[in-house]
C-alpha cells in the first residue's frame, strides 16, 4: 500500500519517537509512506483562532500537492489530522472560500485526497494481518488507549465515534494487549491551556491519570503528540501539585505495536520518555 | 422603444387602463385566506377576480390559457401550502403542473410572470392582499397582455 | 337557458355603502338567461329569504344567484331556501360582495363596482349550467374498529359500546393495557395506574358489545366511511384459549427463561408466560423463538402439565374478517431509541443507565423488584439518583425537536418517589425548562422541590462508569459553573416517538404521518380526533405525544364522533365528486394514480355500439363514498373523461369566460 504522509511540525521535534514508530511499524506492515513534498504547516491551534480563511488555506496547500503526487494522506497527529479533514469539507462545501484558496495558491484543489489518521491507515490492512504480525504479545499490558479530543470531534469529522472510539483498542487487542473502557478516552488533556491557565491543565492531566488508574490501566496509549507530551512531561508537576504518585508510562501506539512486531525498543523511541516504561516493556518482554 | 411599449397601456387607452386579473382560488386555504382579508379589511387593488376551486389540483392549463386567450392580464393560482392541502397531495400536483406549465408559456415567448402559483392559508389574509399587490404592480409594468388574446 | 334570478345583497352598509346595489341589479338583468334581478338590505334575513321563494314561485326561476357575503358563510343557509321552494339546492350560485370586494376596496368605489358587476357576471355564467345534484345514501355498519388496546383505545371501546354500538378491539400485544398499564403511580395525584386501568381493562373484556383480539394485528382495510373492510391476522398463540382456565401451572413451570419484553428486560420470564399478573386476557401464549420445543425439540413440559391439554403446539395464525362502519386508531406511542445517538451517555453500555419506563416498572410493587428501587449492576439501593429531561426531545441535534410533554411530570414524580423509599438518598434533575401545564402539575412539582429534588438547569455533557458510580458531568446555566455528580444510578426521560409500525398502520389505512411520524389530525385546533379520510378516527398518543387526561379525553372524544356517525341509518354523501364519462374514458388509468383516497379503480364495462358485437373494455370508475371532491384527477385525466360535480370543466370555463369580457 502507498500512501501519502504528512509528518506535520510535532514530529519532527518534541515527537520524534512517535515520527520513529510510525515510519518503522509502517514499514514492517508493507506500507509505503511517501512524504508529502515541501509540506507546511497544519495551521493547527494558532491560525483557526485566528484567521479561518488562513486555517483552511494552510492545510489545503498540503492537499493541493497531495492531490498532485496522486496520494491518498495519513496523518499521525491529531490536531493536524483534524485540520486537513476540515479544510477537506470547506473546500468541498464553500465555493467561494475553495475559490479564493485555489487562488491563493494558484493551483485548484479537486477533492480527490482521502484523508485518514494512522489508526485508520493502520487498521486498514486488516486486523488479523496485523495479528499475524505479532511475535511478542502483548499480554501483561493493561492498556488504556486515550484518544484525546481532536481525533474524533466533531461529529462527523473524526475517525471514529466521538463518545466511545474503538479502533486504537482494537489495533491493540489485535497485538494482544488487555484493553481498558475507561471513561477519560475522548477527554481534554488541556493542552492548550498548560501556559495560560497551568493549573487547570494540570487539574486535567490529573483527571485522566487518575481515571485510567482506576481502571486499572499500567499503561496509556496515544495517538497525539500534544495529548502524549502533556501527559508524559507533566506527570512529574501533577505529582508535586497534588501530592499524587503517578508513574504512568504514556505511549504511541505504534510504539506498542512495533514492541508487539518483535521491534527494537530503542529504535521506536522508547528511550525518549519521561516516565520512564522500562517496567511496562519489561513486562511484556517477560 | 420597450419602455415606450410599456407605456402603451396608458398612454393611448388612457389612464383607464387598469390589469385584469383571474385568480382560481382552492375553497379551503386561498379562498378563505381572502376571505379574512376581507373580514380584517384589508385594502388591496381592485384589479383582482376570484374564482372558487375545491383544491388547486382542480386548475386544469386550459383554464389559464382560456383566461389568457379572453384577455386577461394575469393569472393567479393559489392553494394551501405544501403538506397543509385539505386533500393531502393536491398542492403538490398544482406545484409540479404549473411549473411545467409555465415554462411552456416561457418556451413559447410568453412573459412567465404573469402566471403566478402561490400558497395563502386561511389565516393569511395579509398574505394574499400583498401577493395581489405585488401582481398588479409587476403586471402593469409588463403593460396588456396581447401575446395569447384574440384581438 | 335556465331561468335565473339575481339577487344583490347591500348586507346593511356593509356592501351597500361602497357599492351601488341597485345599479349592480339593474346591469345583472341584461346577462344572459337572466329573468329577474332585485336587491334587498338582508338578503338572508327572513324577509330577504322570503323574498327568493316568491321569486322563485312568481318568475318560475330554476337557477338562483345571490350576490352578497362568502359561500363560506351562507351557502347552506340559501341552498335550504331552495330546497324549500322546491329546486335542486345546488341550483345556487354565490357571488361574493363583501369580503371579496366592498370590505376590500372601499377606497376606490368605481373599480369596485366593475368588479363587483363582473363578480355577479360570473356567478350568472355557472348558474346557467349548474345541474341538479343529489347527494348519494350509503349504508352504515354499525360496528366501530378500535386499533390499540392501550388506554386510548380501552376508553374508545368502552364508550362506543356503552352507546350501544358493536366494537371490535384488536391489540396487537398479549395483553391490553398498553403503555399505562406498565406505569406504577400517575402524577400528580399518585393514585396507582394499575389501579385504575385494570378495572377498565377487564371492563373492556366482558362488555357484551366489545370483542376483544389480543395478540392481533389488522393486516388490511378496504372500503370506505361507514362501509369498511377489515382483515385481522390472530397471531397463533400456541394455546388453545377457549380450553385454557389461566391457572398458571404451564407459566410456572416453563424451564427457559428469557429477559421479560413487559419489564424491559429487568426481569425474566418463561417461553409460555403472561406479560403480568392482571393481564387481559389472563392466559398464556407461547414466545416460539425462545420455546426449548422450537428451539431444541424437546420438551413439552407445558403440554404434559396442563390440566386442561389447552397447549397446541401446531396452532397455526388465523385471519378474521370484519365489516366496520368506523375506525379509530390508538396505536400509541413507544420511547426515542437513545441507545443509538446519546453516546455521552453510554450507548446503553452502563446499566445503571435506565430509561423512565424501566424505572416505573422497578418501582412498581408488581414489577420485577416487587417495587424496591434497586441499580441493576448490584440489585443494591442507590444513594444518589439523577435524572435527565429531555433525552430524545427538544434536541434537533440528534433526537427530536418537540416537547414529549409528559417527561417534565414524571421525572418529578419520580424523583418523589426516590425521595420516599430512600431516606437521606440526593436526588439531581438536569433539565432544560421545567413544563408543568396541566392541572395540579405546577404544584406537584414545588412539591418535590420542598421534599428536597435539587433541579439543575443545564444538560449533561457526560455520563461515564468510575468504579461502582457513574460520574455525571454537566453545566449548571444558572450558576454558570460546571457540575460534577457521583451517582448511583442515572434516569433518563427519554421522549416519545410514534409505536414501532405506525407507519405501516398510517400506509394501510391512508392517513398522512406529520414530520415525526405522528398521524395528522385533520384540524390541529377544531378537528383534533378526525383525519382527512372520512370515518378514520384518533385516539392518544399515535397523534402526538399527551399524558392520560388528555389521553382519555381525546378517547372519548373519537368516542362521541364514532357515534355521531355510527348512529345514524345511513349516510349522505357529498355530491360534488368526480364522475367518469365512459364513452371517453379510454381505460388508461392515469387519474388512478393521483387520487389521494384510492377512490378510482379500473371496471370491465360491456359497451354495445349499434351493429358491432358487444365488446369489453376497461374504464375507471369513482367510487363516490371515497371521492372527497378535489378534482386532481380531472385534470390528469388526458380524454377529458372525468369531470367534477359542481366544478365542472364547462362551469369553470364559463367563468373565466364571464370575467374576462
Amino acid at each position: 500500500m502507498k500512501i501519502g504522509y504528512y509528518p506535520g511540525c510535532s514530529l519532527q521535534s518534541s515527537a520524534k519517537e512517535y515520527d520513529r514508530a510510525t515510519r518503522l511499524v509502517a514499514r514492517h506492515l508493507g506500507i509505503q509512506l511517501h512524504d508529502i513534498n515541501d509540506w507546511n504547516c497544519c495551521g493547527a491551534t494558532a491560525a483557526h483562532s485566528m484567521d479561518h480563511f488562513l486555517a483552511a488555506a494552510l492545510p489545503a496547500r498540503n492537499l493541493i500537492i497531495a492531490e498532485e503526487m496522486g496520494l491518498d494522506v495519513t496523518v499521525p497527529c491529531a490536531a493536524c489530522y483534524q485540520r486537513l479533514r476540515l479544510a477537506h469539507r470547506v473546500l468541498a462545501e464553500n465555493e467561494e472560500t475553495a475559490r479564493d484558496i485555489s487562488q491563493l495558491i494558484g493551483r485548484p484543489y479537486k477533492g480527490k485526497v482521502r484523508i485518514y489518521s494512522l489508526i485508520e491507515t493502520i487498521a486498514g490492512i486488516g486486523l488479523e494481518q496485523l495479528a499475524a504480525q505479532v511475535v511478542r504479545p502483548l499480554k501483561e499490558l493493561r492498556v488504556a488507549c486515550y484518544y484525546g479530543c481532536l481525533l474524533v470531534r466533531p461529529p462527523g469529522t473524526g475517525c471514529d465515534d466521538p463518545e466511545n472510539p474503538r479502533l486504537m483498542d482494537e489495533l491493540l487487542e489485535a497485538a494482544k494487549a488487555e484493553t481498558l473502557d475507561w471513561g477519560y478516552k475522548n477527554e481534554c488533556c488541556g493542552a492548550s491551556l498548560v501556559f495560560s491557565e497551568r493549573r487547570l491543565a494540570l487539574h486535567l492531566i490529573r483527571n485522566i491519570l487518575r481515571n485510567a488508574v482506576d481502571a486499572g490501566a499500567t499503561s496509556i496509549a496515544c495517538a497525539c503528540p500534544l495529548c502524549q507530551s502533556n501527559l508524559d512531561t507533566r506527570q512529574g508537576q501533577v505529582n508535586k501539585e497534588f501530592g499524587t504518585s503517578f508513574a504512568m508510562p504514556i505511549f504511541y501506539f505504534p510504539q506498542l505495536l512495533g514492541l508487539a512486531m518483535g521491534l527494537n525498543p530503542q529504535d521506536l523511541g522508547l528511550g525518549m520518555h519521561f516516565v520512564d516504561p522500562q517496567r511496562a516493556i519489561k513486562a511484556v518482554s517477560g | 422603444m420597450s419602455v415606450n411599449e410599456r407605456d402603451v397601456g396608458t398612454t393611448t387607452e388612457g389612464a383607464a387602463w387598469e390589469p385584469k386579473i383571474v385568480a382560481f382560488l382552492c375553497n379551503w386555504c386561498s379562498y378563505a385566506g381572502a376571505d379574512l382579508a376581507g373580514v380584517s379589511r384589508v385594502k388591496y387593488p381592485a384589479n383582482v377576480r376570484i374564482i372558487r376551486v375545491p383544491c388547486s389540483s382542480r386548475v386544469n392549463p386550459q383554464f389559464i390559457l382560456r383566461a389568457f386567450e379572453r384577455g386577461a392580464d394575469g393569472v393567479l393560482v393559489a392553494g394551501c401550502h405544501p403538506g397543509d392541502c385539505h386533500y393531502v397531495t393536491g398542492n403538490y400536483f398544482t406545484r409540479r403542473r404549473l411549473t411545467l406549465f409555465k415554462r411552456l408559456l416561457e418556451y413559447v415567448g410568453f412573459e412567465p410572470e404573469r402566471l403566478k402559483v402561490r400558497w395563502v392559508s386561511a389565516s393569511e389574509g395579509q398574505r394574499f392582499a400583498e401577493t395581489v399587490k405585488e401582481m398588479v404592480d409587476g403586471i402593469k409594468h409588463l403593460g396588456p397582455q396581447k401575446r395569447i388574446a384574440r384581438l | 337557458m335556465p331561468r335565473i334570478g339575481v339577487f344583490v345583497c347591500w348586507c346593511g352598509s356593509n356592501i351597500g355603502g361602497v357599492l351601488d346595489c341597485p345599479a349592480i341589479a339593474q346591469e345583472a338583468a341584461s346577462f344572459p338567461g337572466v329573468v329577474f334581478s332585485t336587491e334587498y338590505k338582508y338578503v338572508c334575513s327572513d324577509p330577504g329569504q322570503k323574498l327568493i321563494v316568491d321569486a322563485i314561485k312568481e318568475h318560475r326561476l330554476e337557477r338562483v344567484v345571490v350576490a352578497s357575503c362568502s359561500p363560506r358563510l351562507h351557502e347552506e343557509t340559501f341552498r335550504q331556501v331552495l330546497r324549500r321552494s322546491g329546486l335542486n339546492p345546488y341550483f345556487l350560485e354565490m357571488a361574493n360582495l363583501r369580503e371579496h370586494c366592498s370590505w376590500v376596496h372601499p377606497d376606490t368605489p368605481e373599480q369596485a363596482q366593475r368588479k363587483a358587476v363582473d363578480l355577479v357576471r360570473r356567478a350568472a355564467a355557472k348558474a346557467a349550467r349548474l345541474e341538479p345534484l343529489f347527494p348519494g345514501k350509503i349504508p352504515v355498519v354499525r360496528r366501530c374498529l378500535v386499533i390499540g388496546g392501550g388506554i386510548a383505545g380501552i376508553q374508545t371501546a368502552l364508550d362506543v359500546a356503552d352507546a350501544g354500538l358493536e366494537v371490535l378491539l384488536v391489540e396487537r400485544e398479549p395483553t391490553i393495557g398498553g403503555n399505562m398499564v406498565k406505569l406504577d403511580k400517575t402524577f400528580p395525584t399518585l393514585d396507582c395506574s394499575a389501579c385504575i386501568s385494570t378495572p377498565k381493562m377487564v371492563a373492556a373484556a366482558q362488555h357484551p358489545n366489545i370483542k376483544l383480539y389480543t395478540y392481533a394485528q389488522v393486516e388490511e382495510i378496504t372500503g370506505y366511511i361507514g362501509n369498511f373492510k377489515a382483515r385481522i391476522r390472530q397471531k397463533a398463540r400456541f394455546v388453545d384459549h377457549a380450553k385454557c382456565t389461566g391457572c398458571g401451572t404451564c407459566w410456572t413451570k416453563c424451564p427457559v427463561s428469557v429477559p421479560d419484553d413487559f419489564n424491559l428486560g429487568l426481569g425474566e420470564r418463561g417461553a409460555i408466560h403472561i406479560p403480568f399478573p392482571q393481564a387481559v386476557p389472563n392466559k398464556p401464549v407461547i414466545d416460539l423463538a425462545h420455546c426449548r420445543r422450537s428451539t431444541r425439540g424437546k420438551c413439552g413440559a407445558c403440554a404434559k402439565l396442563c390440566p386442561a391439554g389447552a397447549i397446541d403446539y401446531e396452532q397455526k395464525d388465523e385471519f378474521i374478517e370484519a365489516e366496520v362502519g368506523a375506525i379509530v386508531v390508538a396505536t400509541g406511542y413507544g420511547l426515542f431509541p437513545w441507545e443509538k445517538v446519546y453516546g455521552e451517555y453510554g450507548y446503553g453500555r452502563f446499566p445503571d443507565v435506565i430509561t423512565g419506563l424501566m424505572f416505573e416498572r422497578m418501582v412498581n410493587a408488581s414489577g420485577p423488584t416487587s417495587g424496591k428501587i434497586q441499580r441493576p449492576s448490584s440489585g443494591k439501593e442507590p444513594r444518589t439518583v439523577v435524572f435527565i429531561q429531555c433525552v430524545g426531545s427538544r434536541d434537533e441535534a440528534r433526537g427530536k425537536e418537540y416537547c414529549s410533554r409528559f417527561c417534565c411530570m414524571y421525572t418529578a414524580k419520580h424523583a418523589h418517589q426516590v425521595l420516599e423509599k430512600i431516606p437521606g438518598s440526593e436526588v439531581y434533575v438536569f433539565y432544560i425548562d421545567v413544563r408543568t401545564f396541566g392541572k395540579g402539575y405546577e404544584e406537584f412539582y414545588r412539591r418535590v422541590q420542598d421534599e428536597g429534588a435539587v433541579y439543575i438547569r443545564g444538560r449533561v455533557s457526560k455520563v461515564y462508569q468510575d468504579g461502582s458510580k457513574l460520574i455525571v458531568k454537566g453545566a449548571d446555566t444558572l450558576l454558570g459553573e460546571q457540575v460534577e455528580i457521583a451517582a448511583d444510578m442515572v434516569v433518563l426521560a427519554t421522549g416519545a416517538v410514534p409505536a414501532a409500525g405506525a407507519a405501516d398502520v398510517a400506509r394501510m389505512i391512508g392517513i398522512p404521518q406529520d414530520k415525526d411520524g405522528f398521524f395528522q389530525e385533520a384540524h390541529p385546533k377544531l378537528r383534533p380526533v378526525e383525519t382527512h379520510t372520512g370515518g378514520v378516527f384518533l385516539a392518544g398518543t399515535c397523534q402526538g405525544p399527551k399524558d392520560i387526561p388528555d389521553t382519555v379525553s381525546q378517547a372519548s372524544g373519537a368516542a362521541a364522533k364514532v357515534c355521531g356517525l355510527l348512529l345514524k341509518d345511513e349516510l349522505e354523501t357529498n355530491p360534488l365528486v368526480s364522475r367518469v364519462n365512459e364513452a371517453l374514458c379510454t381505460g388508461c388509468l392515469a387519474c388512478q394514480p393521483v387520487c389521494p383516497y384510492r377512490a378510482i379503480q379500473p371496471v370491465t364495462i360491456t359497451e354495445r355500439l349499434p351493429g358491432q358485437p358487444p365488446r369489453e373494455r376497461v374504464v375507471a370508475r369513482v367510487n363516490e363514498g371515497l371521492c372527497q371532491g378535489c378534482g386532481a384527477c380531472t385534470v390528469a385525466c388526458r380524454a377529458g373523461a372525468i369531470d367534477l360535480k359542481g366544478f365542472t370543466n364547462k362551469q369553470l370555463l364559463a367563468e373565466v369566460d364571464a370575467l374576462c369580457l
